[in-house]
């Protein structure tokens, strides 16, 4: 057989059968489900008489709407408590295995998927959230889908799709010290551009994408689709199958090695076909941020905001400038000593243990400056028990960070937790639309260090200052 | 799914190009939990002055339009974003089908998902369509889809493409996930087999 990429074998491994015009029904061998883009699929079921074909591949959890204050209280917000309210029936009805709000196992759907070993290497993995692609650290092929979609996988456990291009991008050699992976995925959107893998699935490879850990390369592959690539994926090895062993819904014992024996033989082939390469070297990757309102406009943190006279295109230009008005910046000032109003740690991005051990590492010891607010938000209730056991959030406490309970949060403005216009945020998020964290938000990309560093000086600050 | 066949229909003339997903479905009616239910929000800009009553001039508030089951316009309808909610309202106003010069890309697709046929003709045939349509209840217009034409009142007939996969299906009243469930033995033969090549595949059950 020929040479075969990562990507290629999993897909070739779930195709059930090919339409005439070429498009493939693909199994799906895990849906995560949550209350905003399901229930639509859920009613739909209902009005065409459907079951759901297979409970015991799906999971839902609430993530987006929850509020992360005291979780003994009802949400207050009716339209909020409605989609839960609603998610809860549905998941009754329709017998779909759910971790309930007050769980300690609740928490942002791609947080929750590893941590529990549901989502597994060589798996196909769908979720009605574009963030998906978080899963394909785990060497899995996992992609965000639409609400018909949902319907269809929890009708039928499969999907149409259109096989998509191979695009390698690999990273080599060693990241310099307090160089993280929020910061080499964003020096990567910073190269590719946000349409940069539209058609591909993304391989992430090279030496400095193997060095990370687990929730390094989650942090990769959750930023794919700011860079255009419905799927981002990383080749399973040693790290990810002792991440996996032992999690609860992971294969235990005879049934891991088997599982092992599988995943091992899933990594590209010597010599496999891409349609795309790119090419980053690890020791030029700075820590970094972005400026604008597009995940492309990265600089480093020592760099200075680009001035949009450069830019030779008439509407590309006529974009920055607007970006700039709208980020209150001004062409070729340095970004560094920029200050900041709001400091948010959390979101699939970066609300894992380690994330919060690297903030905690600059936040130790120190007080956050006067007038920034600034917020942990763990990304699940275990990760939150986790860094209490830890004392993290004596940590945060002590230096005047709130410590909330998990969930989507200031990712997006859907819950409590929103920036107000002109406000200013270091945010260790994915996504800094306009009015993405609330209408008139100002959001800097940023990794956990640089979040907790922001947050202590109040300022746009060079973490490796702090460490 | 309801089956496509022959619709003979009231059709409403809505002369104005690039009518985005916003002015079919305003964004504050996305928090819902439905995709029924959205009828009464179809166009609510153009419907309702701002007291909430209804705009006597907007044609689908007119009579016999207010039971149109087809819509004439012009360029580019559906722009916008993607979603699905569009073609929702649409079709729970009683809409089964829009003819226009051009339709944006992904309200056109997510049209067929929900037994909705959108038809592409020239301009000056929209408009030809167009003046029959201000001749209201008397002049029905005729789309039959097995024939692959619109019917005029005056019996003249228009002849319309349509990728054929997407007609079988309309035809059929089958959604993706209809066509799909008819591969029923394929996707039985997939269970079966990957119960025999991956039996560590765990199941999620919680107790
Ligand atoms: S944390 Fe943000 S990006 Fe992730 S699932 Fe929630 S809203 Fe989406």
């Amino acid at each position: 057989m020929a040479a075969r990429t990562l990507y290629d074998k999993i897909w070739d491994s779930h195709v059930v059968d090919t339409l005439e015009d070429g498009t493939a029904i693909l199994w799906i061998d895990r849906h995560l489900v949550h209350e905003v883009t399901s229930p639509q699929a859920f009613e739909g079921l209902r009005v065409a008489g459907r079951r759901l074909r297979h409970p015991e591949a799906t999971i839902a959890v609430v993530d987006h709407n929850v509020p992360t204050s005291d979780r003994t209280l009802p949400v207050e917000e009716p339209e909020s408590r409605n989609q839960i309210e609603t998610l809860e029936r549905n998941v009754k009805e329709f017998g779909v295995p759910y971790f309930p709000l007050l769980s300690a196992d609740q928490g942002i759907v791609h947080v929750v998927g590893p941590e529990q070993g549901i989502s597994l290497p060589g798996m196909t993995i769908v979720c009605g959230d574009s963030h998906t692609s978080t899963h394909g650290a785990m060497g899995s092929l996992a992609f965000g889908i639409g609400t018909s979609e949902v319907e269809h996988v929890m009708a039928t456990q499969t999907i149409l799709q259109k096989r998509q291009k191979n695009m390698k991008i690999s990273v080599e050699g060693q990241v310099a010290p307090g160089v993280t992976a929020k910061d080499i995925i964003l020096a990567i959107i910073g190269k590719i551009g946000t349409a940069g893998g539209t058609g591909h699935v993304i391989e992430f490879t090279g030496s400095a994408i193997r060095a990370l850990d687990m929730a390094g390369r989650m942090t990769v592959c959750n930023m794919a689709i700011e860079g255009g690539a419905r799927a981002g994926l990383v080749a399973p090895d040693e790290t990810t199958f002792e991440y996996v062993r032992g999690r609860p819904f992971a294969p235990k014992g005879a049934d891991f090695d088997a599982a092992v024996a599988w995943w091992k033989t899933l990594p590209s082939d010597e010599g496999a076909h891409y349609d795309t390469v790119v090419e980053l070297r690890a020791e030029d990757i700075e820590p970094c941020l972005t400026w604008g309102t597009s995940p492309e406009n990265v600089i480093p943190i020592t760099g200075t905001v680009p001035d949009p006279a450069a830019e030779p295109d008439e509407a590309k230009r006529v974009q920055l400038v607007r970006m700039l008005e709208y980020m209150g910046l001004e062409a070729g000032q340095k970004i560094a000593g920029t200050s900041v109003d709001v400091v948010f740690i959390g979101s699939c991005t970066n609300s894992r243990i380690e994330d919060l051990r690297a903030a905690a590492a600059v936040a130790s010891g120190r007080k956050v400056a006067s007038g920034v607010r600034a917020m942990i938000v763990p990304g699940s209730g275990n990760v939150k028990k986790q860094a209490e056991d830890e004392g993290l959030d004596r940590v945060f406490l002590d230096a005047g960070f709130e410590w909330r309970e998990a969930g989507c949060s200031m990712c997006l403005g859907m819950n409590p937790d929103r920036l107000t216009p002109g406000q200013r945020c270091a945010s260790t998020s994915n996504r800094n639309f306009e009015g993405r964290q609330g209408p008139g938000g100002r959001t800097h990309l940023v990794s956990p260090a640089m979040a907790a560093a922001a947050a202590v000086t109040g300022v746009l600050t060079d973490a490796r200052d702090l460490v | 799914m309801d089956k496509f066949t022959v619709l003979s229909a009231v059709a409403a003339p809505l002369p104005e190009a690039n009518i985005d997903t916003d002015k079919i479905i305003p964004a504050r009616f996305l928090k819902t939990t439905k995709r029924t239910g959205l009828g009464k929000h179809a166009f609510d800009a153009m419907r309702y002055r701002e007291d909430g009553s209804e705009n006597p001039e907007f044609v689908l508030n007119r009579e016999p339009y207010r039971k149109a089951e087809i819509l004439i316009t012009h360029e580019n309808f559906g722009c916008g974003s993607s979603r699905e909610h569009a073609p929702w309202a649409l079709l729970d106003f009683g809409i089964r089908c829009v003819i226009a010069p051009s339709f944006a890309d992904i309200f056109f697709n997510n049209s067929f998902k929900n037994g909705i046929l959108p038809i592409r003709l020239p301009r000056d045939i929209c408009d030809q369509l167009m003046e029959d349509a201000r001749m209201g209840a008397n002049s029905r217009i005729t789309v039959d889809l097995e024939r692959q034409v619109v019917i005029r009142p005056d019996g003249s007939e228009i002849a319309f493409d349509i990728d054929p996969l997407r007609r079988h299906l309309l035809l059929e009243g089958l959604d993706d996930i209809g066509q799909t469930m008819r591969r029923e033995s394929a996707i039985s033969a997939y269970e079966a087999k990957q119960k025999k090549d991956a039996p560590w595949m765990p199941s999620i059950v919680l107790d």
